[in-house]
This record gives structure tokens, C-alpha cells and sequence, in this order.
């Protein structure tokens, strides 16, 4: 029995809530399950854009964990001025001497101009701080929105009023204006002006303002879907046999919320990686010397007009990165909420 | 039906959801009054039906007994303990013994656990461990209720609508309940399937000897199913009977009118009973009509029915445990008022 043309589209609208109903008899080994994530990761795998956006985002990943390494195979870091020891590397105005940015078997993507530093260590680890800074504000953000819209949907009455009025000035403030504003802020809070700012210190800062900016966004987001559930029968169930409302929202709540917290978190980072490079670009988050996304196109930025390559290689890899990221949340979201699509 | 001891005495049990609304501070500004001085009793074993149509508070009473809502008056007493008022800790011993089968099959359970996860989840919080581990227990409940215990691994999406109801009813049997409230069990699912999933709870009340106070809108669910009928309209009980002498001898118009509802099947040459159809609407819980709540919309309707609340009572020729509510009961030849359309079925 073979249907002409089984169509794709309608397989693809397997849905959590009813699926296929397998005939007790076709399937004797009545044992197997098909759990709500299987089914998702299913259709993950049949979605080819998705597949790729992961493997491209798992590389940068991987190029960004694995750094020092790479690095250390190649022979070069970040912080060396290499034209200093090789002044002929640099031609007399301090641009790169070779062309193409100085593109060369011991120098991959060239030479950066004035000070003569490898692009190519300079950009993985440049990638690896951004990533590192961009996971951190997400998970941070992803935790707090969680516990807050948790919280709030569930307990209702006045929390949920109160927290939702705070949610709503957050989301009211023009965030980019505000990172700018709040950075050197949060930094005179811990060391005074005249010192010097440590790295380890700008980077927690970025942390903490991406996180307190970013938090309301998923906190609305999840106090809705708590706000639907807490009606739903199987939680009205489990108080019928006297579950504890720590049982209620760890076992029959969050279960059910992985799907917006994954999709909003991975929808998350993309727009953190840009933040976090734009505000080092305005020269209030990462700064010069440390290697960093932001920092590789503001100075890009200053040279571009002499020497493109080197604005390419920071410039095209976030570009790449950033749009993979946001293919394979889509798909991510179509796999786990095939209803969402379209 | 002995009134002596019974499982659950429910008194005066009244609900009332608040409105609220006001600029800039909200306050209440009226009350929804869902259920509104409910008096009923359920006897060990005994299957209570309750029926009403759509908004007339059966649901509301339902999840006030399990103590889902919180009461606004009246007392509920299980075995002579007073669980009204009871938190969550004083509710725990009782907990196991009233549960719950649900309406919507395709929300009752939850979709990211498995059917083993879900029937074993109340014996895990209620600390119960029985002989041979839990998984044992739960494919013997799932055996129970006719379901594959190979099933044990499978998640919800996996079944069909019985299947789920089936599901939900193993896991109300797993702590073992002596009373269940069912709301409206089977009126989710095909017809094909309600007298599958009717029959199975009937078998579990004569094997286990369990009491069900069964909500429903169909009355012939009902009639299969319950011994002891109450009929509820705008959050009273109008009239509660023995089935059959419920059935047979209607005293209230509204269980009257109810009962000739019911669609029947009859043959062309047969003449079809005649049908009261009763005009207008349900009025608004939020301001319920003085006297009998009826009263509106029923055909007898005289002053006295505007200023007198009737009480429910054992009216003039009831039999033992037959309350009705009404001034003006109806009886065997009383004929429909002709203000009332009356219309031949099909």
C-alpha cells in the first residue's frame, strides 16, 4: 500500500498534539516511543538550511574554543607587533607592503596596518571573546527571564502586575542609547576613574548590562506561556493528587516552556554578538588591545579606505556567523513549533 | 442512598468569582455566583450524576469538591472531616482518596511525559510504593483500563482521544480513590468511543466500589450511569431523585423541559412525544433573577416564584429522597402552558 506521492508538506505538519496514532497492532514492540523531542529533532534533520546554519555555526565555535591551539600551530599570536621585529612588512605610510592586506603563506589574512599585527590570530581570538562574552549575557538573560516570567505567571495577582510594570519601562528604554550611557557607569563602580580598567572587568560589565537589558524581553515572553499552561488540565491534575508547586513548575511547567526558551535563547545570541561588537566599535565595551569582533571593524573602520582586506575578514565572518545563527533558530523554532511556520 | 453516613456531605456550598474593574483602582464591582448554596450527599459506592446545561455551575462544583477552587461558603465534609478550608499539607491524607478525570482528554495530559511518567507521577507524590516498583503498577492499571501495558514508554500524542481518556482514568485509579469526580468524561470524545469509556467507568464502580459524582450535559450518559441524579440550573439544584424516578416523574418544569429535549429516535408512523422548548436565555450569573432562578423562562411562573426562593424539598407526592424546587410542581398530566411552541421531532 504506497500513496503515489506521500507530500512533504504534510508529513512536516506532524504536530505535538496529535502526530500519527499508531496502530497498536502495526507496531508489536509496543515499547518504542517517539518523545516530543525526537519527533523535533526529526524534523530538524529534514530541514537542509537548518543543517548547514549548524554546521557553520558549530565551527565558529569550535575555531573559537579551540583558539589557542590553532594558534599555536600556526606559529603566531595576537598581541605581537610583528612589523617591529620585520619592518618590511610595512611600506613607509604603515599600510601593509605585500598586496591584498599583505596576504602571504606566514601571514594568511594579512597584516594588520600601523601596528602590524596577524589578522588571522587576532580574528580567532577575537571571535573567541565575543562568543565568550555573547554566551554569557544569553545564559545569563536566558535565566533570569526564566525565573522572573516563571515566577510571575505563576504566582499571578500582584508579583505578575508589578513585575510586568517593570518589564514594560525596560522594554521602553532605547537599549543601545542606554548601553552606552551605562557602561562607563558601571565601570566607575568598581575602579576608580583615574585607574585602569581591566579586561576580565569590561567583559563582566558587558555581561551584566546585555543581561539587564535583555532579560525583560523572555521574561514577558515565558509569563504568557505560564500564563496559558497554569489553566491547562494536566496541571489541574497534578494538584488534584496534592503536587507541591515546586512539583508543579519543575515537572509539568518548564518541561513544556523548553521550546520558547530554546527558540527565544538561540534567536538571543546572534543579536548579542552584534551588540557586544557595536558597543566595542563605539569604544565603550572591549578596547584595543584585546582581540575582539568590534574592535577588529572599528579599526578596520580607520583604514578601510587604504586597505579593505582587512575590514573584509572581521566583517564577513560576523556577517556569516550572525546569519547562520539566526537560520538555525529559525529552524530550530520550526522544528520544535512546526505550527509556528508561516 | 443512606443519608446516615455518607462519603461526601456538601452543605450550602456556594461560589462566587469576583469581577473586578474600576479606573485607577480596580475593586469589586459585582460576582460571577457559579455555584450558589449547593446541599447534596454522595453515599459510599454511589454514582451522583449532575446535569444543567452549559454555565449552570456543574464544572465549578466539581473542582470545588476536589478543591481546585476555593469555596466562598459552605462546608464540604469527606468521611465527617471538614476539608473546606484545608491547605494544601491538611489535604494531603484525603487527596488520595477524591480524584479527578478530566473533560478535555487532549489537555489532561502532559505532552512531554511518558503514560508511565504520568499514571506513576501521583503514587511518587503521595509516597506510595507498591509491591514489585512502580512500573509494575502502572501496567496493571494500564491492563485496567484496556490499554496495552506495552504502552508504558509511549507519550500522549501517541493515542487516540479514548485511548487518552483511558490514560487519564488509570491515573485517577492510581492512588486507589474512593470517590471521583468526573467532568463530563466522555464529552470530548466520538460516540462510538463514550460508550467504551462509560462502560469501563461502570466496571470500575461495580468492581472497585468506587463513588462517582459524574458531570455531565447528556442525559442519557447519565441515566446509563448514575444511580442518583441532580439537575442544576444557575447554581442551584433544582431537583435531585432516584434515576428512575427522575426520569419517570419529572416534578420540576426545568427537568421536565430537559428531559423532552433528548433526541429520539423514532419511526415515521410512530407520533413523537411532544417537545418543550423553552424560550430565552440563561440570565446572567452575574445577576441572577429574584425567587426561583427559573422563573424566566418557565411557564408556571407567578409572583410568588419573583419574591420566594423555592426551597428544595420533598414535595407532595415524591417518593423517599426526591427534592424538588419548585412552588408549583408539575405532575404526571400537567400540560404544557400554550405559550410555550410546541413542535414535533423528526
Amino acid at each position: 500500500m504506497t500513496l503515489p506521492t506521500p507530500s512533504a508538506a504534510a508529513s512536516l505538519e506532524v504536530t505535538d498534539e496529535i502526530g500519527q496514532i499508531p496502530d497498536s497492532s502495526a507496531n508489536p514492540k509496543g515499547s518504542e516511543s517517539r518523545s516530543p523531542g525526537r519527533l523535533a529533532w526529526k524534523r530538524f534533520k529534514r530541514d537542509r538550511t537548518g543543517v548547514i546554519s549548524a554546521y557553520i555555526v558549530i565551527f565558529f565555535f569550535a575555531i573559537a574554543i579551540l583558539a589557542p591551539l590553532i594558534a599555536k600551530l600556526y606559529g603566531k599570536d595576537p598581541y605581537t607587533t610583528y612589523a617591529s621585529q620585520r619592518p618590511e612588512l610595512l611600506d613607509a605610510f604603515s599600510y601593509p607592503a605585500g598586496p591584498n592586506g599583505g596576504i602571504s603563506s606566514d601571514f594568511w589574512f594579512g597584516i594588520e596596518p600601523q601596528l602590524g599585527r596577524d589578522v588571522f590570530t587576532f580574528l580567532l581570538y577575537g571571535i573567541r571573546t565575543s562568543l565568550g562574552i555573547a554566551v554569557a549575557a544569553t545564559l545569563l538573560t536566558t535565566f533570569i527571564g526564566v525565573v522572573v516570567g516563571v515566577t510571575a505567571g505563576y504566582l499571578g495577582g500582584k508579583t505578575d502586575y508589578l513585575v510586568g510594570r517593570i518589564i514594560d519601562i525596560l522594554l521602553s528604554f532605547p537599549s543601545t542609547l542606554f548601553f552606552i550611557a551605562f557602561m562607563p557607569v558601571v565601570y566607575g563602580l568598581f575602579v576608580a576613574p583615574d585607574e585602569n580598567i581591566p579586561t576580565s572587568l569590561r567583559a563582566i560589565s558587558l555581561i551584566l548590562v546585555l543581561s539587564a537589558f535583555g532579560w525583560a524581553s523572555i521574561a514577558r515572553l515565558l509569563r504568557g506561556q505560564v500564563l496559558g499552561l497554569r489553566e491547562r488540565e494536566y496541571i489541574e491534575a497534578a494538584k488534584v493528587t496534592g503536587a507541591s508547586p515546586r512539583r508543579i513548575v519543575f515537572k509539568e511547567l518548564l518541561p513544556n516552556l523548553w521550546t520558547p526558551i530554546i527558540i527565544q535563547s538561540t534567536l538571543m545570541l546572534p543579536a548579542f554578538v552584534t551588540a557586544e561588537a557595536g558597543l566595542a566599535f563605539l569604544g565603550v565595551g572591549i578596547i584595543d588591545p584585546t582581540p575582539d569582533w568590534g574592535v577588529m571593524i572599528q579599526r578596520g573602520a580607520q583604514f578601510y579606505t587604504e586597505d579593505i582586506t582587512f575590514m573584509l575578514f572581521p566583517g564577513l565572518s560576523m556577517v556569516i556567523f550572525v546569519l547562520a545563527f539566526n537560520l538555525l533558530g529559525d529552524s530550530v523554532r520550526d522544528a520544535l513549533d512546526p505550527k509556528s511556520k508561516r | 442512598m443512606s443519608n446516615t453516613n455518607p462519603l461526601l456531605d456538601v452543605t450550602g456550598l456556594t461560589k462566587h468569582f469576583p469581577v473586578m474593574g474600576g479606573f485607577p483602582f480596580k475593586r469589586k464591582i459585582g460576582a460571577v455566583q457559579a455555584v450558589d448554596g449547593l446541599d447534596f450527599q454522595v453515599a459510599e459506592g454511589e454514582s451522583l450524576g449532575l446535569v444543567g446545561e452549559s454555565g449552570c455551575g456543574k464544572s465549578t462544583t466539581g473542582r470545588l469538591i476536589t478543591r481546585l477552587l476555593e469555596p466562598t461558603g459552605g462546608s464540604i465534609k469527606y468521611r465527617g472531616q471538614d476539608i473546606t478550608h484545608a491547605g494544601r499539607k491538611q489535604l494531603a491524607p484525603v487527596r488520595s482518596e477524591i480524584q479527578m478525570i478530566f473533560q478535555d482528554p487532549y489537555a489532561s495530559l502532559n505532552p512531554r511525559q511518558t503514560v508511565g511518567k504520568i499514571i506513576s507521577g501521583p503514587m511518587e507524590i503521595n509516597g506510595i510504593n507498591p509491591p514489585g516498583g512502580h512500573e509494575k503498577r502502572v501496567r496493571e492499571l494500564l491492563e485496567t483500563v484496556g490499554l496495552n501495558p506495552e504502552h508504558y514508554n509511549r507519550f500522549p500524542h501517541e493515542f487516540s482521544g479514548g485511548q487518552r481518556q483511558r490514560i487519564g482514568v488509570a491515573r485517577a485509579l492510581a492512588l486507589e480513590p474512593k470517590l471521583i469526580v468526573a467532568d463530563e468524561p466522555v464529552s470530548a470524545l466520538d460516540v462510538s468511543i463514550q460508550a467504551q469509556v462509560v462502560n469501563l467507568l461502570q466496571e470500575l464502580q461495580q468492581d472497585l466500589g468506587i463513588a462517582f459524582v459524574f458531570i455531565a450535559h447528556d442525559l442519557a450518559v447519565v441515566r446509563h450511569f448514575s444511580q442518583r441524579v441532580a439537575v442544576m440550573y444557575l447554581g442551584k439544584i433544582v431537583e435531585i431523585a432516584d434515576r428512575e424516578d427522575l426520569y419517570d416523574n419529572p416534578r420540576h418544569p426545568y427537568t421536565r423541559a430537559l428531559l423532552s429535549a433528548v433526541p429520539e429516535a423514532t419511526a415515521d408512523d410512530i407520533p413523537a412525544r411532544e417537545r418543550i422548548r423553552l424560550t430565552g436565555d440563561v440570565p446572567s450569573p452575574l445577576n441572577p433573577p429574584s425567587g426561583c432562578r427559573f422563573r424566566t423562562r418557565c411557564w408556571k411562573a407567578t409572583e410568588k416564584c419573583a419574591t420566594e426562593a423555592p426551597p428544595l424539598v420533598q414535595v407532595a407526592g415524591n417518593k423517599e429522597g426526591h427534592l424538588t424546587a419548585c412552588h408549583y410542581p408539575e405532575t404526571h398530566d400537567t400540560v404544557p402552558a400554550p405559550r410555550l411552541s410546541k413542535d414535533v421531532a423528526a
